[in-house]
């Protein structure tokens, strides 16, 4: 399924080549807004330009990843609406690989390709200290972001399941965690920390590794080891997006149109 | 075209449509105000950091104005709805806009018309709840000059034909290319970043922001307005923003009147 949509998509070269273009400039204007900000400001929330740049480069990496994976699940509200997911439930493969395969966005790659260039860029222009230790930490993190955001996605696109017309609610924290992890968490007032940071788990996509990979004591006074918990995050925001998937699964009730 | 009272009465029952239109997405319009609250409290976020780490004043604004800035922009967004989907390019690529040009009204007008019945009711839903949202949390500051409400009124008003302008250029793009998509990646970007909807375009060196503001319609949606509202400036600087939105209305419905008549020409329906 997922090569019968490459071919497709390749199909219509200026179209693909447009996306491309596009998904990059998103990137693009993702990291531009930090730069804006520097721009009036010397520091963000404590730290600067070298420290915010690593995290928004970590952030769009993560993010353009899980976008990238499983992006188009947000598309669920639309199959559940039109009917289309029975379509989809009465075939012998799992609903989350075909809604992902259904319309995967190799355009997407774009920003991701940037973002992995702008985390190697800002690795240099922060003078990390490239140790196995770093660079391990360094591959280790964008993974586990994606999985953060990924699972976000996907349990945010379970919302369908219940609220036919909840429109673009679910981007609030897709989107928003974008926008929530490319600043350090420390400009966040204590009730968006608490959700955002911690609940959701947003702080492990790029804050607390950047803390370590320059080795910052945390504001906050969070642990050194928080820096290394992402990849146990990522796994217990996957369970329980997997969880919310299955019990929504189970609750559709076709819109019978 | 001529304009009479059969006319407008037309075109007023087009915007009652529009209006009646949205009446009906209760729910949506209700996750949609939701979700431009979420942003509402992470972009002031943003601009209070920016605001405790420099200055008491950053590029102008204090922290009630960029408080202010913040959240009416985000009910800006559902009231010249910066996002939406781009119907009419389909309406051009499956053929259906025939039925569009067989009326007996312009189809610019008649969307025009629909639009602003659109936006009337976005005013007492998307524009009020973020507004609400952000004034139970955070200090706002209200207009210290009575003269001003006016002006926004003015120029909230204008700001949503500059955007129904752009949204149309880029919906009817599809006469020429069927796939609109380019330009409507481009006009999501353009309308974020060049706007002022991220932060203040005065964030930007203030030959940039100028340029923008004179050179583009962007900054005409949410930027101005905005600018307006929390009172940047003199009376006099407040009039040169209207002016400026005022020019780029004339533009862009003049784009729009002419880009509909070229597409009108090119327009092949695809049998089927």
């Amino acid at each position: 399924m997922v090569a019968a949509q490459l071919r497709s998509q390749a199909q219509y070269r200026t179209s693909f080549a447009i996306d491309v273009v596009g998904s990059v400039l998103f990137g693009v204007l993702d990291i531009a807004s930090v730069l804006v900000l520097f721009r009036v400001v010397p520091t963000l929330g404590g730290f600067g330009f070298a420290e915010v740049f690593l995290m928004a480069a970590l952030a769009v990496t993560a993010f353009a990843a899980a976008d990238l994976a499983v992006g188009n699940v947000e598309r669920l509200r639309v199959y559940v609406r039109s009917g289309l997911l029975d379509a989809v439930l009465v075939r012998p493969l799992g609903v989350l690989v075909q809604l992902t395969a259904l319309d995967i966005a190799p355009r997407r790659v774009g920003r991701l390709v940037f973002g992995i260039a702008m985390v190697v860029i800002a690795v240099g222009h922060a003078h990390v200290r490239l140790t196995p230790h770093s660079v391990a930490l360094l591959v280790i993190t964008p993974v586990a972001g994606a999985a953060i955001f990924g699972a976000v996605f996907v349990a945010t696109a379970t919302v369908a399941f219940w609220w036919i017309e909840s429109g673009e609610i679910a981007n609030g924290l897709t989107y928003g965690g974008l926008n929530f992890t490319q600043h350090p968490i420390t400009i966040y007032g204590e009730a968006l920390r608490r959700l955002f940071a911690y609940a959701v788990g947003f702080a492990f996509v790029a804050y607390y590794p950047t803390l370590r990979l320059l080795d910052r004591a945390d504001p906050l006074g969070g642990p050194v080891f928080l820096a290394y918990a992402g990849p146990l995050v990522a796994g217990v925001a996957t369970a329980v997006a997997a969880l919310l998937w299955r019990i929504g699964v189970r609750h559709y009730r076709s819109t019978g149109s | 075209m001529a304009i009479g009272p059969r006319m407008i009465r037309a075109y007023l029952a087009l915007a009652a449509a529009g209006f009646r239109r949205y009446a009906t997405y209760r729910q949506a319009t209700f996750a949609a105000a939701a979700t431009n609250s979420v942003f509402g409290f992470l972009r002031c976020a943003v601009v209070f950091a920016v605001v405790d780490a420099g200055a008491r004043i950053v590029a102008g604004y204090d922290r009630a104005q960029l408080a202010t800035f913040v959240w009416v922009g985000q009910g800006l967004i559902g009231t010249v709805l910066i996002w939406a989907p781009p119907d009419f390019a389909d309406r051009i690529r499956s053929g259906d806009v025939v039925t569009d040009l067989l009326r007996p009204v312009d189809p610019v007008w008649h969307l025009l018309a629909i639009d602003l019945g659109r936006a009337a009711h976005s005013m007492a839903t998307r524009f009020v709840i973020p507004i609400a949202v952000g004034a139970l949390f955070f200090r706002l500051q209200t207009p210290r000059r009575p003269g001003t409400y006016v002006f926004f009124a003015l120029s909230l008003l204008m700001a949503t034909i500059v955007c129904f302008g752009c949204r149309f250029l880029v919906n009817a793009a599809a006469y020429w290319l069927l796939d609109a998509r380019g330009p409507h990646i481009g006009w999501t970007l353009a309308s974020g970043f060049l706007g002022g909807l991220y932060f203040p375009l005065w964030f930007f060196p203030d030959a940039a922001a100028a340029a923008l503001i004179v050179g583009t319609p962007f900054p005409s949606i949410i930027q101005l307005p905005l600018d307006v509202l929390v009172e940047r400036g003199s009376p006099a600087d407040q009039l040169v923003l209207l002016t400026i939105q005022a020019s780029w209305v004339v533009i862009m419905l003049a784009l729009c009147r002419f880009v509909q008549r070229r597409g009108e020409e090119k327009l092949v329906v695809q049998g089927g």
